[in-house]
């Protein structure tokens, strides 16, 4: 590392910047030469190469360009602080500031579908942050809280999904019926997926998480005649507002209340459904950790060996874990059958717990206000791009990567400790064990 | 018994591919202790890189095939190295030292960067790609069956061993494989004396990642189709495949890609082919739970 304050003998901060940028440019032209240049394209002959140089030399002249700029000024030898540094002092007080943030965006969250000019596109892209926002509650009790890393979270969306569907097709079973029973399904395969991977941590217990996963979503696939295969299940059945359908009927909620029907008395219906049910997972998991359970997996998180030499029972603990986010995995998962009234296992692909743990970990394991922060900014910025489907997967790759090396603990990286002994101190994300169950 | 030996024969190429994947994985996962999720994705590259590299060769005008596949080989190794020592430098290195989870996540990213910059680079459809070698051998014509050795069966599984021979005495005789085993034993003693762990470990990724292009450009061979999706799957079995036979172990590698290889072929052929990678998931699960430490590994001590 050449010093800026060193005599006229050592090379100037500029020459080592270009050098590092023209040799990085370099990497960039073999990485990006057959990659992006040579395009294989089918042809009535067979396969054949086109040639796209000019694509080549924009990516090259970025990389360059971005090199050299970030060398000159941020990575520039000498500075001390480093980009995600945020001093603590102002890291507390934002999270104090987020004390009064959380109610007033509960309050928001109530009012938006009130307001005289929501559309209809707001509130239907509110419902489907705010079932993130659930999957995201519920799996951050298990990787936050419990410590278990669980890639195929996916799999009791899909359990709680398929319960109600089946059940509705099989049985004519209600919505409301199946909302506690898909809840309860969920966190049988919970307990069921979990026993089995009780002794394994970290990594490995998050290889056979996603293999666990991936088998349900194969079942599904291939377990024509019960459940539809890849076609999926149509037809589900829409949920009631206490016996009320929401239908042009005499007997309809829109009817029965002397309103004029509108196909957006559903919509905001479905909107506060599932506020409620993710304010239910946010509430129970808040009162939660204060009970000796909660005590338990947070202390599990930290050193299991310590626990189990305080006698604390790791199989239980491990287990309601795995059961508790199972279960509010299946109360949004059959939410989402009622919602769309179609479900496939298309639906439940791996990329989709890659998403929700995504959601988990940028927000900040353990912190509810950033997971919630976190699915907000992640489905509202999916949606906003929507246009540019084929970039967006590719950004969303680069920016777990650079919020991951930017900040390691997520985007609100203070913890408030649930015991504490004389007064409440929030302390650094990087105090805290994770992952390693 | 001849559609055994048939299944058995297509068992072993198919395990000699899954071992050449398994073997970045249990190299990385032996030198810094974490899954390279995005190793599936970089073996998915290497079999683009051969059949980027194989057209233009085409192109261009070499036609006698001993002499493109060799150049193939020898260039899709070195390009898609570039690509796996570029990963470790970007989403690995500068997570070194950071807690257990984050190269994980990073790992994941990267390999859903991968996956959609082909997609959109090289478009979404399969790419197939007309048999290059044919020919081969047949034995025991007798009573109707037929057992079918290919040409390209015997290339796979004939590259796969000269290059475990070749990869195990790098790894046993050379100074980088001394400096790699001591990596895997005690990061912090090897750099006090002396061993530059950074280029150690992108040194590692670079062998990874050419074995998994090797086994890209077999894969490529063997099925004549690959599209920008099949590195998620065959990258778990790989993995399945390093865990069944000890992680960080060599030979367990390649003896447990063998074993999926098997496994895999076996159930299509006796049961159901809709179900063969929930046999294989299965094993993962059953081998980490009652084998963790594999056939060949040896067992993790926990230390207080």
């Amino acid at each position: 590392m050449a010093d800026p304050h060193a005599g006229a003998g050592a090379p100037s901060v500029f020459a080592v910047a270009f050098k590092d940028a023209a040799f990085a440019a370099l990497v960039a032209l073999g990485l990006a030469a057959p990659m992006l240049g040579l395009v294989t394209v089918q042809t009535q002959s067979g396969i054949e190469l086109e040639q796209h140089w000019g694509k080549v030399a924009i990516a090259v002249a970025i990389v360059f360009a971005g090199r050299l700029l970030l060398n000159l000024t941020l990575w520039r030898p000498g500075r001390k602080k480093s980009l995600g540094y945020v001093p603590p002092k102002v890291e507390a007080r934002l999270a104090r500031f987020a004390k009064y943030l959380a109610p007033l965006a509960i309050l928001g969250a109530v009012v938006m579908p009130m307001l005289p000019f929501t559309e209809r596109y707001a509130i239907d892209l509110g419902i489907l942050v705010l079932t993130y926002v659930m999957l995201g509650w519920g799996l951050n009790i298990v990787v936050g809280l419990a410590g278990l890393l669980d890639l195929g979270y996916v799999a009791f969306y899909a359990v709680g999904a398929y319960s109600y569907a089946l059940l509705a097709q099989y049985f004519g079973l209600s919505f409301w019926v199946c909302l506690p029973l898909a809840g309860i399904l969920a966190a049988f395969w919970g307990v069921i997926l979990g026993f089995p991977v009780l002794r394994l941590r970290g990594d490995y217990l998050a290889i056979v998480t996603l293999a666990f996963g991936e088998i349900i979503r194969i079942v599904l696939l291939n377990w024509y005649w019960f459940t539809g295969g890849p076609n999926g299940i149509s037809g589900i059945p829409r949920p009631s507002f206490f016996g009320l359908d929401f239908d042009r009927g005499d007997d309809g909620f829109a009817a029965t209340f002397g309103l004029t029907y509108s196909p957006l008395h559903r919509i905001v219906f479905l909107y506060y459904l599932i506020l409620a049910l993710a304010l239910l997972t946010n509430v129970v998991t808040i009162r939660l950790r204060r009970l000796p359970i909660g005590r338990a997996w947070e202390a599990l998180r930290e050193d299991e060996i310590a626990c189990r030499s305080l006698g604390i029972n790791t199989v239980n603990t491990k287990l309601t874990a795995f059961a508790l986010g199972a279960m509010f995995a299946g109360f949004a998962g059959s939410f989402f059958a009622t919602r769309q009234g179609f479900i496939s296992p298309e639906s439940f692909v791996f990329m989709e717990s890659a998403l929700i743990l995504a959601i988990v970990v940028l927000g900040g394991m353990g912190s509810q206000f950033g997971v919630a922060v976190a699915a907000v900014v992640m489905i509202g910025g999916f949606e906003l791009f929507r246009e540019f489907s084929d970039y967006r997967m590719i950004t969303f790759g680069l920016v777990m990567v650079l919020i991951m090396i930017w900040r390691p603990r997520g985007l609100v990286s203070t913890r408030s400790p649930s015991v504490f002994l004389k007064e409440k101190k929030a302390i650094s994300g990087s105090l805290v064990q994770e992952g390693h169950g | 018994m001849e559609y055994f030996l048939q299944q058995l024969i297509n068992g072993v190429t198919l395990g000699s591919i899954y071992g050449l994947i398994a073997i970045g994985y249990t190299m990385v996962y032996g030198i810094i202790g974490m899954i390279n999720f995005a190793h599936g994705d970089v073996f998915m590259v290497g079999s683009f890189m051969a059949l980027i590299v194989f057209l233009a060769l085409l192109a261009l005008g070499v036609t006698f095939m001993p002499l493109a596949l060799l150049i193939v080989l020898i260039l899709a190794m070195a390009l898609t190295s570039l690509y796996g020592w570029t990963v470790e430098r970007i989403a690995y290195r500068p997570l070194r030292g950071s807690f257990r989870l984050a190269p994980l996540i990073s790992a994941i990213g990267m390999s859903i960067f991968l996956q959609n910059m082909v997609q959109v680079a090289q478009g979404a459809r399969v790419k197939p790609l007309p048999p290059v070698i044919t020919g081969g051998y047949q034995f025991g014509a007798a009573d109707g069956f037929v057992v079918n050795v290919s040409n390209v069966q015997v290339i796979i599984v004939v590259t796969t061993i000269a290059l475990m021979v070749a990869f195990s005495l790098i790894v046993s005789k050379t100074p980088l494989g001394r400096a790699q085993r001591a990596c895997e034993q005690d990061r912090k003693m090897a750099a006090l004396l002396g061993v530059d762990v950074d280029r150690t470990i992108s040194l590692t990724f670079v062998m990874g990642a050419a074995l998994a292009s090797v086994a890209g450009l077999m894969y490529l061979l063997y099925y004549g189709v690959i599209d920008f999706y099949i590195g998620f799957v065959a990258g778990v079995k790989a993995f399945t495949a390093a865990v069944l036979g000890g992680i960080g172990s060599l030979p367990g590698a390649m003896l447990g890609g063998l074993l999926i290889g098997l496994i895999e072929t076996f159930w299509s052929a006796y049961f159901t082919v809709e179900y063969k990678d929930v046999a294989a998931f299965s094993i993962l699960a059953i081998v980490l739970i009652f084998l963790p430490s594999g056939l060949l590994g040896r067992p993790e001590v926990e230390k207080v």
